[in-house]
C-alpha cells in the first residue's frame, strides 16, 4: 500500500482517477483504517486529503456554512455559527463515536461509507444539504439524499471525493434535531434514528418540513408523507401520531441482533415525534 | 517499497522515522520510536488504551498512520510528568487506586488531561462522557471518575 498527501483538490482527483479501482480516499480513517485492518479492503493507494488548502475550513457562503470534507466532529462542535444554525446536524455529527473518534471523524465519510446506521446522514437529508464532488470530469453538487446507493455504497464514480457539503440558509424560526436509539447510552450504533428539519410561522404552525430516518432501510429515507402530516399543525398529539404512521408505513427494516422489525417501526415513529418537537422548541414554537 | 520518512515532534522534541503506509502512529510509537506507554487494546478504536493527542485533538492512536504524524505535534503518556515529578492526575490516581492492571491507565490520562485542559471543571457526568471511548476492565471506573475530578479540583487550586 502507498500513502499520498496533496495539498490541491485537482492533485487528489488525478491520483485517485489514476487508479480508481484500489486507490482510497483518507479522511479521518475511523472506518477505513478499522475495514483495512479486518482485512476487508486491501486498498492500494490511500489518498489524504487532509492536508488539501481550505478542505479543513468552514465558510459562512450564501447565507448558510460550507463545511470541508476534512472538518472533525469535534471542529465541528466547536463552531458557534454552526450549531446555532443546525443544531441537529451538529448533534447528530457529535454522536458519531467516543472523544477520540471525534477528534478524527468526519461527515464526508459517515455518508461515504455509506452505513445504513451512519448517524450524520439523516440529519444531513433533513437539512437538505449538498455535497460537492470533484472528479476527472470536473465538479458537480449532487444532494446528500442521492450520494447513498446501498449498504457501502454511492453515487461518487470512479476518481470523485467529496470535497465540501453545504448547509443552507434557513429563514427564522427553523431548526432541526436529530435523535437515534441505542440500548447504551454512548459508543454504540444506531438500531433506528430520526432527523426532523422545519420552519414555524409567526403562530407556531409547521410551514415547511423534510422528516429523514436512518437504519430502517438499506439507504437513508426521505419521507414526504412524514413532513405532509406536520405542515399545516402544530407538534400537538393528533399531529405527531400522523407523523409517526408516516414513518412506521415508510420504513423497510430488518431483523437483527440489534432490533426487530417491529421494533424498529415502532421505535422510529416515537424518535420522530420526540425530534420534531425539539425541532419546534429550537425554533421558538411553544408546544 | 519504499519507507516513508516523517519528521514530527513528540512531547516537544523532534522525531525522526521510517515507516511502512500499513503502519499505524501506535505502531510507530512502540515498534520504533520505544514509546510503548500507550497500549493496543482492540486496534478498532474502541478502547483508548492507544489515546495520544495529535495537534492538540485526543485521538487513538491505531486509527491513525504514521505518515499523518508528518508535520505534527503528538503527545503521549510519556510526556505527561516533569522528570520525576508526577502530574496531578498520575498522583491522583494512585491516592485513589484508580487502576489495577493498568493496561487503560496511560489513554485515560491522556484522555482525563485533555478533558481538563478544555473544561478545568467538569461534572461527574461530563467526565463519564469523555471517558466514554476509554474502557477498563478491572475498576468499575468509579475511582478513575473521582481520581479526575479530585485532580480537576487541586489544579483549580494552583
Ligand atoms: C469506536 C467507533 C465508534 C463509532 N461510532 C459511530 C457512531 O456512533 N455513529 C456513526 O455513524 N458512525 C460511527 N463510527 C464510524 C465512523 O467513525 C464514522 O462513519 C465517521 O464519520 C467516518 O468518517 P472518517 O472521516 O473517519 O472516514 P474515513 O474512515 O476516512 O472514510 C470512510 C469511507 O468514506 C470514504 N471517504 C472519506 N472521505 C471521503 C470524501 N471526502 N469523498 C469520498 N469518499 C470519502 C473513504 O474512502 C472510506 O471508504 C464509529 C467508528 C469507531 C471506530
Ligand atoms: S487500541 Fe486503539 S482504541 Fe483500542
Ligand atoms: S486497570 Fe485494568 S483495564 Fe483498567
Amino acid at each position: 500500500m502507498q500513502y499520498a498527501a496533496p495539498t490541491t483538490t485537482e492533485e487528489a482527483a488525478r491520483l485517485l482517477a489514476s487508479n480508481p479501482k484500489a486507490a482510497r480516499v483518507l479522511a479521518g480513517g475511523t472506518d477505513l483504517l478499522v475495514q483495512i485492518r479486518a482485512g476487508m479492503i486491501a486498498p492500494d493507494l490511500l489518498v489524504d486529503i487532509k492536508k488539501i488548502n481550505g478542505i479543513r475550513d468552514i465558510t459562512a457562503e450564501g447565507g448558510g456554512y460550507r463545511i470541508g470534507a476534512a472538518v472533525s466532529g469535534a471542529e465541528l462542535g466547536e463552531h458557534a455559527g454552526v450549531v446555532a444554525m443546525w443544531p441537529g446536524v451538529v448533534e447528530a455529527v457529535e454522536l458519531i463515536g467516543s472523544t477520540q473518534v471525534q477528534g478524527r471523524c468526519t461527515m464526508a465519510g459517515n455518508l461515504c461509507n455509506a452505513s445504513p446506521a451512519a448517524d450524520s446522514v439523516p440529519a444531513l437529508v433533513a437539512a437538505d444539504a449538498v455535497a460537492r464532488i470533484v472528479g476527472p470530469r470536473g465538479e458537480r453538487n449532487v444532494a446528500v439524499l442521492d450520494i447513498p446507493r446501498g449498504v457501502g455504497k454511492t453515487s461518487l464514480e470512479a476518481g470523485e471525493f467529496i470535497t465540501s457539503i453545504y448547509l443552507p440558509k434557513r429563514p427564522d424560526r427553523a431548526s432541526d434535531a436529530y435523535l437515534r436509539f441505542i440500548p447504551r447510552t454512548e459508543m454504540d450504533i444506531a438500531v433506528c434514528s430520526a432527523g426532523v428539519s422545519l420552519t414555524l410561522d409567526s403562530k407556531g404552525i409547521i410551514t415547511e418540513a423534510r422528516v429523514a430516518l436512518g437504519a430502517v432501510a438499506p439507504t437513508v429515507l426521505l419521507v414526504s408523507e412524514a413532513a405532509k402530516a406536520l405542515i399545516g399543525h402544530k407538534p400537538d398529539d393528533a399531529t405527531l401520531a400522523a407523523l409517526g404512521k408516516a414513518c412506521s408505513d415508510a420504513c423497510k427494516p430488518i431483523d437483527d441482533k440489534r432490533g426487530t422489525i417491529e421494533f424498529r417501526r415502532d421505535v422510529v415513529a416515537v424518535l420522530a415525534g420526540r425530534a420534531a418537537r425539539i425541532a419546534c422548541q429550537r425554533a421558538g414554537g411553544s408546544l | 517499497m519504499s519507507k516513508i520518512h516523517v519528521t514530527t515532534r513528540i512531547n516537544g522534541d523532534e522525531a525522526e522515522f521510517l515507516c511502512d503506509a500499513e503502519e499505524t502512529l501506535l505502531d510507530v510509537l512502540r515498534d520504533h520510536l520505544n514509546l510503548t506507554g500507550a497500549k493496543e487494546g482492540c486496534a478498532s478504536g474502541d478502547c483508548g488504551a492507544c489515546s495520544v493527542t495529535l495537534n492538540g485533538r485526543l485521538v487513538c492512536s491505531c486509527l491513525v498512520l504514521g505518515a499523518e504524524a508528518d508535520g505534527a505535534e503528538i503527545a503521549t503518556i510519556e510526556g505527561m510528568a516533569s522528570g520525576e515529578k508526577l502530574h496531578v492526575l498520575q498522583q491522583k490516581f494512585l491516592d485513589h487506586a484508580a487502576l489495577q492492571c493498568g493496561i487503560c491507565t496511560p489513554g485515560i490520562l491522556i484522555a482525563a488531561k485533555s478533558l481538563l485542559e478544555k473544561n478545568p471543571d467538569p461534572s461527574e457526568t461530563e467526565v463519564r462522557y469523555w471517558l466514554a471511548g476509554n474502557l477498563c476492565r478491572c475498576t468499575g471506573y468509579d475511582k478513575i471518575i473521582n481520581a479526575v475530578i479530585d485532580a480537576a479540583a487541586e489544579m483549580r487550586k494552583v
